[in-house]
């Protein structure tokens, strides 16, 4: 376990484009909303935590036709599939290195772009909370269509459009636990439900995603 | 195979005359609603699509499980057969839905549990079906639209759950119930039920069909296989 999750960390760090890449795209493509909406800042105001919650979504759908190819395609999964060590634990470091690599740093950035869309800052942190609560089950949901698509001619695209729908549950509790904490209302339902989602995603996605990885070696 | 062939002539004749006779008895021959007036009619479309493509999937969901667990290969080209049409019911269902929405609730489309869950649910099939389409090797697409089914249904549960945790209802409660003492006026009742029926019967006879060409299929690229080999 240790190892392996100290190799998929080697190599993100060393391709920084694992971590550079859906920063700079989830920074781009929250910043490029109002754009569409128009320059009233009552309205970013409004949408703030939508945005930062969808741009989150779209962050976690970007890398996932490269999360299982490249160790598909050097024969790495079958090597771990032949050994002791179960495919789940590996789907299970994947799910870990690419929250770390992926997610913390989407969540840290969720505060900048919080400020630009005009959040007032306890909100901002309100939604950075709820983002680190949830993006744990956006990723995990993420790896299941990446083990499924792994291998196939558009597989990428393929990910997403079977993925994104399994994230509206998440999206729903995530985004409405931050809009009642910025109205200040209760939000505890929302938070727990959150939780819940991502810890049970964290507990069951490893053994579907291997399960579709075994069936995919064949 | 040889089990359906006499039973596909009689099972289309059934579709088409159930479905025929429900709807021009729902259209022709029922009054206009009070409030609604003839809009009221739409329902003779509307909630058999609805009630086939929610059914289509647990269709779908049980024919995954028997594939995984017996690998019975009609089973997996059954529930490949049912998607696609699950997928024109839901379309049908969101569309219906517009028409009907715009004169009753004033909007083509209101962000409403049933309609969401409704517009998840279409989405959900596209992303089945697509699967089925690029994967090439057939065994490995059943196994693995299989799970995707098995998954989808515990996030499509999830989804109907938290949608009406976020939104309020435009839809009236259920009025369809068959031992309850209120349900809709029997005028629309009983034709609502055979157009219901014949849905039923339609999705039935579709899927065999599917399900019979795909058999086929299998079977001519096989003997062309052969031929190719001799």
């Amino acid at each position: 376990m240790k190892p392996l999750l100290q190799r998929e960390f080697r190599l993100a760090l060393r391709a920084r484009g694992r971590i550079v890449l859906p920063l700079t795209f989830y920074l781009a493509v929250t910043v490029m909303i109002p754009f569409g909406i128009g320059p009233d800042i009552e309205v970013h105001r409004l949408a703030a935590a939508g945005v930062l919650w969808a741009g989150a979504l779209l962050a976690f759908l970007l890398p996932l036709q490269h999360l299982f190819q490249e160790d598909m395609d050097d024969g790495t999964i079958d090597r771990l599939a032949a050994s002791a060590l179960p495919l789940e634990v590996f789907a299970f470091g994947k799910i870990v290195s690419s929250w770390t690599v992926t997610g913390i740093p989407i969540c840290l950035a969720s505060l900048v772009v919080g400020n630009i869309l005009n959040m007032p800052p306890g909100t901002g942190l309100a939604t950075l909370l709820t983002l680190l609560a949830g993006t744990p089950a956006l990723c995990s949901i993420g790896v299941l269509g990446a083990a499924i698509t792994v291998g196939m001619a558009k597989g990428g695209i393929l990910a997403a459009v079977i993925v994104i729908p399994f994230c509206v549950p998440t999206l729903i509790f995530g985004a409405s636990a931050a809009g009642s904490i910025a109205a200040g209302e209760a939000a505890a339902t929302s938070i727990a439900a959150v939780l819940a989602i991502s810890l049970a995603c964290i507990a069951l996605i490893p053994f579907a995603s291997a399960k579709v990885l075994r069936i995919n070696l064949q | 195979m040889r089990a359906t062939d006499r039973l596909m002539t009689p099972l289309w004749l059934t579709a088409a005359a159930v479905t025929t006779a429900g709807l021009i008895w729902g259209f022709f021959f029922t009054p206009p609603d009070r409030v609604q007036g003839a809009t009221v009619k739409i329902i003779f479309v509307h909630v058999p699509s609805a009630l086939v493509a929610i059914n289509a999937w647990l269709m779908m969901l049980a024919a995954s499980i028997i594939w995984l667990v017996r690998r019975h290969h009609v089973s997996a080209l059954a529930a490949r057969a049912a998607a696609r049409t699950g997928y024109v019911m839901a379309a049908l269902a969101i569309l219906t839905g517009a028409i009907w929405g715009k004169p009753m609730w004033g909007t083509w489309w209101a962000w409403e549990p049933r309609l969401t869950s409704m517009l998840i649910l279409f989405f959900t099939y596209a992303g089945y079906i697509a699967l089925w389409r690029v994967c090439d090797d057939r065994t490995k697409a059943a196994d693995l639209t299989a799970y995707l089914c098995i998954f989808g249904s515990i996030f499509a549960l999830l989804s109907r759950y938290s949608v009406m945790f976020w939104s309020q209802g435009l839809h009236q409660g259920a009025t369809l119930s068959l031992d309850s003492e209120t349900h809709i006026h029997n005028v629309y009742y009983y034709p609502l039920l055979a157009c219901m029926a014949g849905f039923v019967v339609l999705f039935i006879v579709v899927t065999l069909e599917a399900t019979r060409a795909e058999i086929r299929r299998i079977q001519t690229e096989r003997l062309l296989e052969r031929g190719v080999a001799a």
